[in-house]
């Protein structure tokens, strides 16, 4: 008994280590963009710091703020999102509440070509093709349209709508509701914790996502925070490959902006990290264990 | 025939208001995913910019006889199987031991804390955290500092320039980012086995190490090749914005992936029936290798299939 509690608390002993070095894995790499963004582009050049700034400076982030461009993308990237998240989880909502019907005609045809739509796809350049025909090259609209619908989210808010008690259903008919009176009225107000977690879910992809404007739009104005830190990292990388052995001033003022750019980037998700945090395992779980 | 449709007919109009909500997403599928799929008939044509999908002339085989000897797709492939098995070897092991420590943890807070953390990395951008690799590698940076600090290097060196060490960046940054994610459907399965088990197990004098190999680990079994299979099955879509991102003219033969492959063919030099061939050949191999995939863990499993 006594040597298992020896072999456990050796055990415990190293498992805590072992994870401890795995947290500092990730935080230290972390922290020093953060340090990093608030030097100064002496000290980037330099280099010689790990885990606090060497010349603390607000240089990157005043040259990022004062570059209107990156002020349009971020609210590029808010309008998206939030035009993006809203119609979205809508849209997965409406088809899902219709699909959770058994008795509605033509269903087992609609879940087949929803199931199909998972497994196969026609890939970048027929989907670039169909966008291109359809007018939506260059548009605002080619972050929304194309991503109003998921089958995933389909099927998650439908098992949801499932759960739902008929009675609810019934009583409202009785009082002469229509379908639409009854989704609207009862099912959404109802379904708020399942569509809360599909929003975080689709608001950190819209956020995140550089992809669409990568291949349907060119149009600057459009360009989300994402696209504009990729064009910015591309940027530095082009010079610091011309600057090998020669000048770096160059390099560590881009490389300074680009910090300060990853740091603003990010700030939203992290700001929203503890709610997401709350959803996020459930809407895993719901996500998993379908069908 | 007639008689069963007009009774469709009479249902559906009845059911009006309920298909209208279902109507709109079945437009949304034929537009969006049906006729793409249909689109991929032009990696059987000769589609130039001046054609419509169906005025391009048919080739039939031909774009798939010009990738058999194009040494750049073949390169690309290398990559992507290079990449993706390491992805694999070490990518999947690693959450599923990262879960069984942070289950085997038995303080609440610091628990709570490890998980948090271990999430974080998952909801950063691949735009993001390449930034990010590109400024920790720089010889100024982080990764060289640590070495230099450490006396394991003289002379710093960016290894984001350097193509022999590409597959390993790719691979190690992918885990850094996604292995905490990984864990969470493993952590909820665990919850589910019965304590009982355990207590069992430790009156008989087992340790924990047998207790994780004898009673978690079974436990474990249908989903670890769940997710096996779905794995595989993803081996030659490898993360399109990752390349994209972390790709540069120094490590270009060892970073160009089948994916960013199709896109240089299709987006940038316009070769759009090439690059469409190019992404069905890998569709079609991929869903072999999903089937493969079932194949074998139902015979490991005892012949229950997992999808």
């Amino acid at each position: 008994m006594v040597a298992g509690d020896l072999d456990g608390r050796i055990f415990d002993a190293v498992n805590k280590v072992l994870l401890g070095v795995f947290m500092v894995i990730i935080l230290v790499p972390l922290w020093n963009v953060i340090i990093s963004s608030s030097s100064s582009g002496r000290a980037l050049a330099e280099g010689g710091f790990i885990f606090w700034p060497k010349e603390f400076s607000l240089e990157n982030y005043r040259a990022v703020f004062n570059d209107s461009s990156i002020g349009q993308s971020f609210l590029v990237s808010v309008a998206k999102t939030f035009i993006g998240v809203i119609t979205h989880v809508f849209f997965c909502a409406m088809i899902g509440y219709g699909l959770s019907k058994q008795y509605i005609r033509g269903r087992k045809l609609y879940v087949a070509m929803g199931v199909i739509t998972m497994f196969f796809s026609g890939g970048m350049i027929p989907t670039y093709l169909l966008i291109k025909s359809l007018g939506l090259l260059n548009t605002f609209w080619v972050y929304i349209i194309p991503a109003l619908f998921s089958y995933y989210d389909v099927v998650i808010l439908m098992n949801f709508f499932r759960n739902v008690p008929d009675s609810l259903e019934e009583s409202a008919k009785i009082d002469g509701a229509g379908d639409w009176h009854i989704f609207l009225k009862i099912f959404i107000p109802l379904s708020m914790p399942a569509m809360a977690t599909i929003a975080l879910f689709n608001g950190v992809g819209q956020w995140n996502d550089f992809m669409t404007t990568k291949l349907y739009v060119t149009n600057q104005a459009l360009y989300p925070l994402q696209m504009k830190l990729y064009e910015i990292i591309v940027q530095s990388q082009t010079q610091s490959m011309q600057n090998i052995g020669g000048s770096v001033v160059i390099e560590t003022t881009t490389k300074g902006v680009q910090l300060a750019t990853i740091v603003i980037t990010t700030l939203p998700i992290v700001a929203m990290y503890p709610l997401l945090q709350r959803y996020f395992i459930s809407g895993m779980m719901v996500g998993a264990v379908k069908e | 025939m007639g008689q069963r449709f007009k009774e469709f007919v009479t249902d559906y109009k009845r059911q009006w208001e309920i298909q209208s909500m279902v109507l709109p997403g079945v437009i949304f599928m034929i537009i969006f995913c049906y006729i793409p799929i249909y689109g991929l008939t032009i990696a059987f044509k000769n589609y130039t910019v001046i054609d419509t999908l169906s005025s391009a002339p048919w080739v039939g085989l031909d774009n798939f006889r010009i990738i058999m000897s194009d040494e750049y797709f073949w390169d690309a492939v290398i990559n992507t199987l290079g990449i993706s098995f390491l992805k694999l070897g070490i990518g999947f092991i690693i959450p599923i031991i990262l879960a069984i420590m942070i289950y085997e943890l038995n303080m609440g807070r610091f628990k709570k804390f490890v998980q948090t953390i271990s999430y974080l990395p998952h909801f950063l951008s691949w735009i993001v955290l390449g930034g990010m690799l590109i400024t920790w590698f720089s010889t100024s940076g982080l990764f060289n500092e640590l070495l230099l600090s450490l006396g394991l290097i003289s002379k710093p060196a960016n290894i984001l320039l350097d193509a022999g060490k590409y597959w390993w960046i790719a691979t190690l940054s992918d885990i850094w980012k996604e292995a905490g994610w990984g864990t969470i459907l493993y952590l909820a399965i665990m919850a589910k086995i019965d304590p009982t088990y355990y207590e069992a197990a430790r009156i008989d004098g087992a340790s924990r190490i047998r207790q994780i190999w004898n009673i978690t680990l079974p436990n474990m079994k249908a989903i670890i090749s769940l997710n096996l299979i779905l794995t595989v099955s993803g081996l030659l879509g490898s993360n399109l914005d990752q390349t994209l991102v972390l790709m540069n003219s120094q490590n270009r033969e060892k970073a160009e992936v089948i994916n960013s492959y199709v896109y240089r063919m299709g987006m940038t030099q316009g070769d759009f029936s090439y690059a469409t061939a190019v992404g069905l050949g890998v569709s079609i191999v991929s869903v072999i290798l999903l089937v493969a995939a079932n194949s074998v863990t139902r015979k490991l499993n005892d012949n229950q299939s997992v999808l």
